[in-house]
């Protein structure tokens, strides 16, 4: 205890708590870049895994796979096959890149599962209104389904992006100047390990939790139709 | 020629036959109307008609054309001249009465924004909802929103109109504001087929009534004949029971 607090002047200089700050960057720059790249390709995957006809099995099959696979293997063994992957192919892609790759196909796979329960939860008579109306699939998507699912979708879309803000402390094991490693690197240079990660705790703490209340603030915003519309009224405005 | 003659239409839920070879035909501004017992088939046959669907075996002729309904540009072809009313109504919930309305004349049939606002308006006051154009379906009563639905599937501007039930999920009190709605319809010359249990309006506009049972046409007449004088087993008994008071 006494090593700690005799330690507190010199681990907390504006040298270290740049490189804290620095590596809560990175933690959080890969997060949302990984996140927001795999939600969107998650909607391609949805969107792609619901074509109809028989022409298309093969194409949904792909598609449930990808989802099912991904979602059974550990996020480390995810790392380090887009690592080992990345690196046959180019010897110039950043150890961040690598690591926002990986976020984003372990995000396609999990949020393309709470995307398609959001569709799926629009009463398939709203579709069929539209078919009749000759309206397209993607224009009924977009238009009709896709307003009505975002309430369902939004709030465990970005419950998964915050809870996956701390797994991504898994990187460090490739060596991406994240909180973690940054972690491990100056408790390797002597700090109190308490000290060093209990500083790093709190950092993922007031990254994740900002997160949070936003989530659940949107969650009531869009628990309701007319909350909704509300929403829309502003933006307009 | 008549503007659209089915027959032979077969269809099929999964495994199960619903329509089991079904004809019958309508000239244009004709009312049909498709009446039998639940589980008879008669939305399926509306349904098939618009391809949610599609008819198994059978002929489907729109002014003496065959719809193909394997075809996708067919069926497209066959939903640019049928628009159909649902039971519950199917208003897109995320929309105004407005956007409900003028949604797909805008966007697919690319009419002038200009031309589809009047019309929308016009379709409105036919229907006396002019003052909820800017509201939103969960605003207003099934009533209402089975207005709108009807002013929304006139705006496609369609020969022929299909109503499914229209009547089915409202509160008495509310039928009848629709059924006058529909009743101008009939007056206008729409032609229009029918799905529906109020037996006193089926006498009152329908020029021709298919009497259905289990997937099947048992009897095709003008409504007084069918009401009053019906000549097989099944439609004696489903009328005794329905008119009987």
């Amino acid at each position: 205890m006494e090593r700690i607090i005799e330690q507190i002047p010199r681990f907390f200089t504006p040298g270290n708590l740049w490189l804290l700050i620095e590596s809560a960057g990175y933690t959080l720059g890969m997060t949302l870049v990984g996140c927001l790249i795999g939600f969107l390709l998650a909607f391609l995957l949805v969107y792609i895994r619901q074509t109809p006809g028989y022409w298309a099995l093969p194409i949904r099959f792909v598609c449930i796979a990808y989802v099912e696979v991904f979602r059974r293997i550990p996020f480390l063994v995810v790392i380090y096959l887009v690592l080992f992957f990345i690196q046959t192919v180019t010897t110039d892609a950043s150890l961040f890149t690598i690591a926002v790759i990986a976020i984003c196909l372990y995000a396609i796979a999990y949020t393309a599962e709470i995307i398609r329960g959001g569709i799926e939860s629009v009463p398939r008579t709203q579709i069929e209104a539209a078919e009749t109306m000759n309206i397209s699939r993607l224009q009924t998507t977009l238009t009709v389904v896709l307003p009505q699912a975002w309430p369902v979708i939004i709030p465990p879309a970005i419950a998964f992006a915050v809870s996956f803000i701390k797994d991504t402390a898994l990187v460090s094991q490739i060596g991406v100047f994240e909180l973690t490693f940054r972690g491990k690197e100056l408790n390797n240079q002597g700090f109190s390990g308490i000290l060093v990660f209990g500083t790093i705790a709190m950092c993922y703490f007031l990254l994740s939790f900002p997160l949070s209340m936003l989530g659940q603030y949107l969650e009531k915003r869009l628990a309701t139709p007319r909350g909704q519309r509300r929403t829309r009224k502003v933006r307009h405005s | 020629m008549p503007h659209l003659a089915v027959s032979d239409v077969r269809a099929k839920y999964a495994t199960v036959e619903v329509l089991k070879g079904v004809s019958f035909s309508m000239e244009k501004g004709e009312v049909v109307a498709l009446v039998g017992p639940s589980g008879s088939g008669k939305s399926t046959v509306l349904r098939a008609l618009v391809g949610l669907t599609p008819p198994t075996s059978g002929r489907i002729e729109i002014h003496g054309t065959e719809i193909d309904y394997r075809s996708a540009a067919a069926v497209r072809a066959a939903r640019d001249q049928m628009a159909i009313v649902f039971q519950q109504y199917n208003l897109f919930q995320n929309m105004t009465v407005f956007r409900n309305i003028t949604l797909a004349p805008q966007r697919i049939k690319r009419r002038p924004a200009a031309e589809v606002r009047t019309e929308a308006e016009r379709l409105l006051s036919l229907v006396g909802l002019t003052d909820k154009i800017h509201e939103y379906p969960d605003q207003l009563s099934g009533g209402q929103q089975q207005r709108v639905a009807i002013a929304r599937a006139l705006a496609l501007r369609p020969e022929i109109l299909l109503l499914d039930e229209v009547t089915s999920a409202l509160d008495p009190e509310l039928v009848n504001e629709v059924l006058d709605t529909v009743r101008r319809l009939a007056n206008e010359g729409m032609t229009m087929i029918i799905v529906s249990h109020e037996m006193a309006f089926v006498r009152e506009v329908a020029d021709k009534v298919v009497f259905m049972d289990q997937g099947e046409v048992i009897e095709i007449g003008p409504p007084r004949e069918l009401f009053d004088a019906p000549k097989s087993e099944r439609a004696k008994d489903f009328f005794s029971k329905i008119l009987r008071h």
